[in-house]
């Protein structure tokens, strides 16, 4: 018997509507990789029907009707949760190992993830799993420009799925890649039905899990500095900055241009490379003020940090306020021991969040030594 | 809770992990765990001067944040700092603040 979870995962399904977000999870649930897993539907609107398009109907099925859940019932998915955990505990209903959220496709999924990771309760029960975002082949392109819900649940996934290649022409889905990697660069991606789903490696296989790992981590960094981006070293006041930044800012003069940017110049990614080892103190201190200011806008800041006198990195992962606890990977993934942190922002200048962090790190009030 | 003081206990939080091991919180150095205290306070603080505010830390389990005029407020880890701080002053602390920037880069310079 497969040993019992002490924290259950919990994975969330995003998506706008219409991008096969329970077409997917009916498929998902075919698998027997996931035979014990919780499924809890939100819908938007007066009749619930996505859990009867899922053909399995029992007591590990929960509907939360009329609301979205990161609006107007965000209690009541704490609640239903909770519900769902007792009677699990109580044996009312069969044990189950992972609780996958369908959300409506208007929700900004980071309420959803902060209930699960901050409620007092749940967070003793529950841990947070991948997030998955559907983006429809035929109508993605329009969406993802269009609508701010979309580009968001675009950018704040760990899994993207392309749905319905079998309806839009080849052509579509690759200028339709180009624009979703913009958003998340990082994410693996999988086309449906063209490629085979692998519910395991969609729904397990944490992406924060296995930040600790080093093959993980260089697989984030190879993405986001070597794929269509472009290394580009400039001399910074300190000489150990090095900025990563698209062909497309270099056209635009001087030393800090516009980032990747796709959705109307608001959501874009960069990361930032420091030479010289962080000092992990100032940096959360750092982090803590810019998320409380700034946080709905910081969509994603992933890094893996060369930390003073620490001889292994420490990989950090945040999705907007919620920071996960920090992980010390067991080594280092490649030769480079520079510290590298990726951030997808939602309408923030890159410039001014370098040279913050730049003017908090190279601070000469905390000359702390190594002991 | 502290029995004596009435304060609750807070969750861990994500600052507080082990940065260098053997240094910050679970462990049993009360020294180096001190230490560290100190230098989160003394890094704090050349931020907070900003804001005419000052941390100092209370019985090795939370802060005290004060404005000049002696306005105190607890706070229990990073994340609560700035919310106390922007509720002591009624003013956003905000490090992209290109004056709070310059500030800092002038006294690296």
């Amino acid at each position: 018997m497969t040993e019992r979870p002490a924290l259950t995962p919990v994975n969330l399904i995003t998506g706008f509507l219409g991008s096969g977000k329970t077409t997917l999870l009916q498929r998902l649930l075919r698998d027997p990789a996931l035979a014990d897993t919780a499924v809890l539907i939100n819908e938007f609107g007066e009749v619930g029907l996505d859990h009867h398009l899922l053909e399995r109907v029992d007591e590990t099925m929960v509907l939360l009707q009329s609301g979205c859940l990161c609006c107007t019932i965000r209690g009541e998915l704490s609640s239903a949760i909770k519900d769902l955990h007792s009677r699990r505990e109580v044996g009312r209903i069969p044990f189950f190992r992972r609780l996958v959220i369908e959300s409506t496709g208007l929700a900004d999924p980071f309420p959803i993830l902060s209930t699960v990771h901050a409620d007092p309760v749940l967070k003793h029960h529950f841990r947070l799993g991948n997030v998955i975002a559907t983006v429809d082949a035929v109508n993605g392109g329009v969406q993802l420009a269009r609508q701010q819900e979309n580009a968001k649940q675009v950018a704040v996934a760990d899994r993207l799925v392309i749905t319905k290649t079998d309806l839009a022409d080849e052509a579509a889905v690759e200028m339709l890649i180009p624009r979703i990697r913009q958003l998340n660069p990082l994410a693996p991606l999988w086309r449906v039905p063209h490629d085979p789903l692998d519910a395991e490696g969609l729904l397990s296989h944490e992406e924060f899990e296995l930040a600790g790992r080093s093959e993980r981590a260089q697989h984030w960094f190879a993405t986001a500095l070597m794929g269509q981006w472009r290394l580009n070293r400039y001399s910074h006041a300190s000489g150990d900055v090095e900025q990563v930044r698209s062909p497309r800012a270099s056209g635009k003069g001087g030393a800090y241009g516009p980032e990747i940017n796709c959705h109307a110049d608001s959501i874009h990614a960069f990361a930032l490379v420091f030479e010289k080892p962080l000092d992990w103190t100032v940096f959360g201190i750092w982090l803590t003020m810019l998320l409380n200011r700034h946080g709905p806008r910081i969509l994603r800041v992933k890094g893996i940090l060369n930390v003073t006198g620490s001889p292994a990195p420490v990989a950090v992962h945040g999705v907007q306020h919620l920071v996960h606890p920090p992980v010390h990977m067991a080594s280092w993934p490649d030769e480079d021991r520079r510290s590298r942190i990726v951030f997808i922002v939602d309408g923030l200048d890159r410039a001014i969040i370098e040279r913050s962090l730049s003017a908090f790190l190279h601070t000469n009030g905390c000359d702390w030594k190594q002991p | 809770m502290c029995a004596l003081c009435g304060v609750l206990g807070s969750a861990d939080h994500w600052t507080d992990a082990i940065a260098r091991p053997g240094v910050f919180s679970r462990n049993s150095d009360t020294a180096e765990r001190r230490r560290e205290r100190m230098r989160r306070v003394q890094c704090a603080n050349r931020v907070l001067k900003s804001y005419g505010l000052k941390l100092r830390d209370w019985q090795g389990s939370a802060f005290l944040l004060a404005t000049a005029t002696g306005k105190t407020e607890i706070v229990d880890h990073l994340a609560h700092l700035w919310i106390k701080a922007e509720k002591l002053t009624g003013r956003l602390c905000d490090p992209l603040d290109p004056a709070l920037i310059a500030r800092l880069e002038a006294e690296y310079d």
